[in-house]
């Protein structure tokens, strides 16, 4: 066992964790963070996406010893209360989802691909989400949510969130 | 699917690393970003004994320039590069071609030396360095370092000159400053999938005449290979779609691509020919 120090959604935790952990399997099954989910567990889908400090990355592809001194931010940690991350909002209101198990993996890589580019075209967004599969939508109603969010945060210039 | 238990280190600093190698036992893998051993790991394909994390040895990070090269930490991560300023001015082959590599997720975590050091045949960064002529920079047990050329490193399939207790620390590649063109030309079916073949193509003109050509075949053989007669029959031609095209027809001349369930070899040695055509054009700036 191996003694971790890390912050998930804003709270400290200091856990002992297998090197072997996944990182998705610390937040789902230590913390109960059951927002993140497995998916493929082959690096493929994105739908285990969070972020580790501040960038996107595939909770099944990392272990939970290399989170240590780390924030973590998970699907969980991005409302502001009661209150939607406008990327939430805009899946709901856009209707980008029909199952829903890709849609913590998409927002969290959707939050992550307008921290580096606010203003996507409709081919940036396929490019900036493709580690993201969908097997329901097609993915229309998820590239719309992503440009409604874009207009919404970059109209408010806040981007504090996530 | 969870990993086999294994003992983990995680150095901060070169020094510690070599020791860390040195002192894991009979099975130790190096762990850069992790992007395919993990998953390999999950698995059960590989069950080290030790892993030996280099995530935090900070001093393997980062691009510099040395005269003439362009110098890459081995743990300098795709996204990293694909942030540099250098790399936007000297190395936009390696750019474009990392830019194709995987996700933005896996980009993140993902790193150049990592890649390298896998030796893929299918991954996209063999084949670059390949083109560059890059030197490889090991460091051994004790510190001693020594330095590999890329047609040494890449021995066979996710085989390397790399030995054991060795580590890799730094990639050096020639600046492509003014003159030079290059592109990345990437054939895959679906989104993040490997290459069944890319090319690496970087061309210099001197007014309408190329003055050197370097083209890296990616997925063309056990190892990336270097189109030889390619470049020959490009350096001193005028720069036209006639000589191009009669060059690339070349591209898979002694080549041996496998045959798996993406491609057959022959379908492989064609597409070898088309890209490199495509490559070479954009990098002439036809």
């Amino acid at each position: 066992m191996t003694q971790i120090n890390v912050r998930v959604d804003g709270a400290s935790y200091v856990d002992d964790v297998e090197p072997r952990t996944l990182l998705v399997h610390y937040l789902r099954e230590q913390l109960g963070k059951v927002g993140t989910v497995v998916g493929c567990d082959t690096s493929n889908c994105g739908a285990c996406t969070v972020h580790l400090d501040g960038e996107s990355v595939k909770s099944c592809t990392v272990l939970a010893v290399q989170a240590d001194g780390s924030e973590v931010t998970t699907i969980e940690g991005i409302a502001d209360g009661a209150t939607l991350h406008p990327m939430q909002k805009a899946f709901h209101e856009q209707h980008g989802l029909q199952c829903g198990y890709c849609t913590p993996g998409m927002i969290m890589a959707s939050i992550d691909l307008l921290k580096n580019n606010p203003n996507p075209s409709e081919h940036e967004i396929r490019e900036g989400i493709e580690g993201n599969l969908c097997r329901c939508t097609g993915y229309v109603n998820i590239v719309r949510a992503v440009q409604q969010a874009a207009g919404e945060m970059s109209s408010t210039t806040t981007g504090a969130q996530a | 699917m969870i990993p086999a238990a294994f003992a983990y280190a995680r150095p901060t600093t070169v020094d510690e690393a070599l020791s860390a190698i040195a002192a894991g036992g009979e099975d130790v893998k190096i762990m850069a970003g992790g992007q395919s051993l993990i998953p390999v790991m999950r698995l059960r394909l590989a069950a080290p004994e030790t892993v030996v994390d280099l995530t935090k040895v900070t001093e393997l990070r980062g691009v510099r320039e040395d005269g003439d090269s362009l110098v890459i930490g081995s743990m300098t991560t795709h996204s990293d590069i694909l942030r540099d300023p250098l790399i936007a001015r000297y190395g936009k082959l390696i750019a474009e071609a990392t830019e194709t590599v995987a996700d933005p997720a896996v980009r993140h975590r993902g790193t150049f030396g990592g890649a390298l050091a896998h030796a893929d045949p299918a991954g996209d960064l063999p084949a670059v360095a390949l083109a560059l002529d890059a030197e490889f920079v090991i460091a051994g047990p004790g510190g001693a370092r020594r330095s590999v050329p890329a047609a040494a490193f890449f021995v066979d399939y996710l085989t390397t000159a790399l030995e054991d207790g060795e580590l890799l620390v730094e990639i050096r590649v020639p600046k492509l400053g003014e003159g030079w063109g290059v592109r990345y030309e990437k054939f895959n079916r679906v989104a993040q999938a490997w290459s069944i073949v890319a090319v690496a193509a970087a061309v210099r003109r001197e007014g309408s005449t190329i003055a050197e050509a370097r083209i890296g075949l990616t997925n063309m053989g056990s190892t990336p290979l270097r189109a030889t007669a390619v470049e020959q029959a490009l350096v001193g031609a005028d720069v036209s779609l006639e000589t191009v095209t009669a060059a690339a027809a070349q591209a898979a001349e002694g080549t041996e691509p496998s045959s798996d369930l993406n491609a057959q070899a022959d379908y492989r040695q064609h597409l070898a020919r088309v890209l490199t055509g495509r490559a070479v054009r954009a990098a002439a700036g036809l």
